[in-house]
């Protein structure tokens, strides 16, 4: 299946890519699930301590601690149901795509052990309609397992509509009790999700498959990768302005610059955007940042989703944040006015600057919007298109007074390299 | 002080503007008319004004918290 | 009280109770969201609507009891809750009952509003639309005053107040939604752009 990197060393046994995808070959590498039968107080306090130790948090855009999230939902009962989140909305990012095609046992592992801890009921696999590929692999695999009787809990797949905002938590755990992938207002944060009553523990794939490698082989490998504060490794997709587009498994603390380079960018890079189109443009002076959220915030980053974009120079800055504007303002939910209202006009205004339509007045009644719609949604899907923009005219502050005046680069015309799932217009 | 703060559902708002009427001192509204609600805690005058705003709201959107919740 | 009072008094109960209750629907009606005219005092319309509406249950109240109290024809207390159980003019007195029942429902829902689920209050205060026609009618059917030049005018003004605040009402519903911008209505799934787990060349 890779192309150029085969499997390697010993050690490569605790990445997360590379490993063989069916389920001999993942018990090989990997070796037995090894929960225990009546689930032993002492092996779930043990794993609950691994997970502790590894200071594992969430890959899928929360980077919330997984162990704090894993007792909130033990501590609600059981019978609840895990939740594998695998919607993968963000358009520029396929790693959990990749990861279910390639592992999906290591997934559904990690899904297991959280089960046992959580005395869960089910595992459910949420995987968007439109991605028959994934679904096909996570249900060959699941079918395997079955046959093998080697998984405790059971393993079910649902196929939840592929909007963006559907692999939001709550969306989806509204979704799939009550058919509407809507988030839900949720103002105090340290409740868990519930489905049917009983507690929902929902996480990303990635994290998912992470967990499964903890439990097998313990926290000392995730943490001998990556830094001291931000262990292990991640997997980040690049696109945009380059030549190989596609996943890589990065150390954490490797500098952007670096993982940025592995796909080779076709021209001089202006800035790079980080997290995903919820995510923040960097500049050339901070391509030096370490890929680790604790250094990303620093400069009002975030890792986000494991998504990097590449701006090259003979891009427009502008027209491509108005374009992501545009496609965010597209993918609301459709429940609170400052975000059905609020994002069109942000749009509206990123469209005119980006073709050199804006005035000064326009972008002082941009910023205004910009205030009045952060933080005023049930969910964070505002909070990001601002966090786009506001970045935008920062990093790109020499376009916006070019194109401010009606001079924009020959650039904003040039057909978008970011990738989006229809045509965006401006 | 009555330590009292407004919270308002924004699922459920649908830009009546009712509670921005009777609370103009904590609650403006946005260019397309949904409210913007000031996080400080409620003046004691203006506690009777606020019941009557989450009485008022026909959606049912807004709600009071005391200082021990949210 | 003799029969004669019970009558005028069931009579002019009746007409006024008819107002009230047109007067609630056209404030219930011409209501909007935001933005509307500046001045406006959207909250204060809303609590005459219920202060009116309170009224409209007590002049209905009387002209019920004084109806059943006069004993020159006989409806009873049955015909109260029950439509079509009264002896006398069984049909048109019936839809005055239908019209009492569902008013009562949206009365009562919306003094339990608080504890009602919103979808659930907002589907009893429709029959409201129920109500107020059938009420219009059984004031017309049952005949007693129907025929007087100012009660058939004010028949008609009734039925014009509610019928304009129905257009108005559902001209701003269709301007409202034609005002949510259309990029935030595609409720259309994406489309499938990666199909494939793709790592091409030396990542």
């Amino acid at each position: 299946m890779t192309q150029a990197n085969p499997v390697q060393a010993l050690d490569d046994v605790h990445r997360l890519l590379g490993h063989p995808s069916d389920l001999r070959g993942h018990l090989n590498a990997h070796g037995p699930l090894n929960v225990p039968l009546g689930r032993n107080g002492s092996w779930q306090q043990d794993l609950v301590t691994s997970l502790e130790a590894s200071g594992l948090n969430g890959r899928g855009g929360s980077a919330f601690p997984t162990s704090i999230k894993l007792a909130l939902a033990r501590s609600a009962g059981r019978g609840g149901s895990v939740v594998v989140n695998a919607m993968e909305g963000e358009p520029a990012s396929d790693k959990d795509t990749l990861l279910l095609i390639r592992t999906p046992h290591l997934v559904l592992d990690g899904a297991q052990y959280l089960g046992a801890l959580c005395h869960a009921a089910r595992i459910v696999v949420c995987i968007p309609i439109g991605r028959d590929p994934v679904a096909t692999a996570v249900n060959q695999a699941i079918l395997e397992r079955a046959r093998n009787r080697y998984a405790p809990v059971r393993e079910e797949i649902v196929r939840p509509p592929g909007r963006f905002l559907a692999g939001e938590e709550s969306a989806l755990t509204n979704w799939i009790e009550s058919a509407r992938p809507l988030p839900v207002f949720r103002p105090d944060k340290g409740a868990p999700l519930r489905l049917g009553g009983r507690p929902a523990l929902v996480h990303n794939a990635e994290t998912l498959a992470h967990i499964a490698l903890i439990a097998r082989h313990g926290a000392g490998p995730f943490r001998a990768r990556g830094m001291t504060e931000e262990p292990g490794t991640s997997l980040v997709t690049i696109s945009g302005d380059v030549k190989y587009p596609g996943v890589v498994e990065i150390d954490r603390g490797t500098p952007l610059w670096d993982i940025a380079t592995r796909s080779q960018p076709v021209a001089s890079v202006q800035a790079l955007l980080v997290g995903g189109y919820g995510g923040t443009w960097v500049g050339p002076g901070h391509f030096g940042t370490p890929y680790a959220p604790i250094a990303l915030r620093t400069i009002g980053a975030a890792a986000g989703a494991g998504v990097i974009a590449v701006l090259g120079e003979t891009s427009c800055g502008l027209a491509e944040s108005a374009r992501i504007a545009r496609y965010l303002a597209g993918q609301g939910a459709g429940q609170c006015g400052p975000c059905v209202y609020g994002l069109p006009a942000i749009a509206d205004d990123m469209a005119r600057l980006a073709r050199g339509e804006g005035s000064g007045e326009d972008i002082v009644r941009l910023h205004r919007r910009l205030d009045q719609v952060n933080g005023r949604g049930a969910c964070r899907h505002p909070d990001g298109a601002v966090n786009l923009v506001r970045s935008a005219l920062a990093i790109f502050a020499g376009d916006v007074a070019a194109h401010g005046q009606g001079h924009p680069c020959r650039h904003w015309r040039k057909p978008t390299s970011l990738r989006f799932p229809r045509t965006v217009g401006l | 002080m009555s330590g009292m703060r407004i919270r308002i559902d924004p699922v459920a708002c649908e830009a009546y503007g009712y509670c921005a009427e009777l609370l103009p001192e904590a609650i403006s509204l946005d260019e397309w008319g949904y409210p913007i609600v000031d996080d400080r805690p409620l003046d004691s005058e203006l506690m009777a004004l606020a019941k009557r705003a989450v009485r008022d709201c026909p959606k049912r959107a807004i709600t009071l918290l005391d200082k021990t919740s949210g | 009280m003799n029969s004669t009072s019970l009558w005028y008094a069931t009579r002019a109960s009746g007409i006024v109770a008819l107002i009230l209750l047109t007067l609630t629907m056209v404030l219930g009606l011409v209501t909007t969201t935001r933005p509307r005219a500046r001045n406006w005092p959207g909250f204060a319309q809303q609590e005459i609507h219920r202060r009116i509406s309170i009224m409209a249950v007590v002049f209905v109240a009387i002209h019920v009891f004084t109806s059943i109290l006069d004993t020159y024809v006989h409806i009873g207390w049955l015909a109260v809750v029950v439509p079509f159980a009264s002896p006398y003019s069984r049909f048109w007195v019936g839809l005055g009952t239908i019209a009492l029942d569902l008013m009562v429902a949206v009365f009562v829902s919306s003094l339990l509003r608080a504890h009602l689920k919103p979808g659930t209050w907002r589907a009893i205060h429709w029959l409201a639309y129920a109500s107020w026609p059938v009420a219009l009618i059984h004031t017309f059917g049952m005949g007693t005053d129907s025929r007087e030049h100012w009660v058939i005018a004010l028949g008609a003004l009734c039925a014009l107040a509610v019928g304009l605040s129905l257009a108005w009402r559902v001209r701003a519903a269709a301007k409202r939604r034609a005002s949510v911008p259309t990029t935030a209505n595609h409720l259309v799934p994406l489309n499938p752009h990666v199909t494939t787990a793709r790592t091409r060349g030396p990542l």
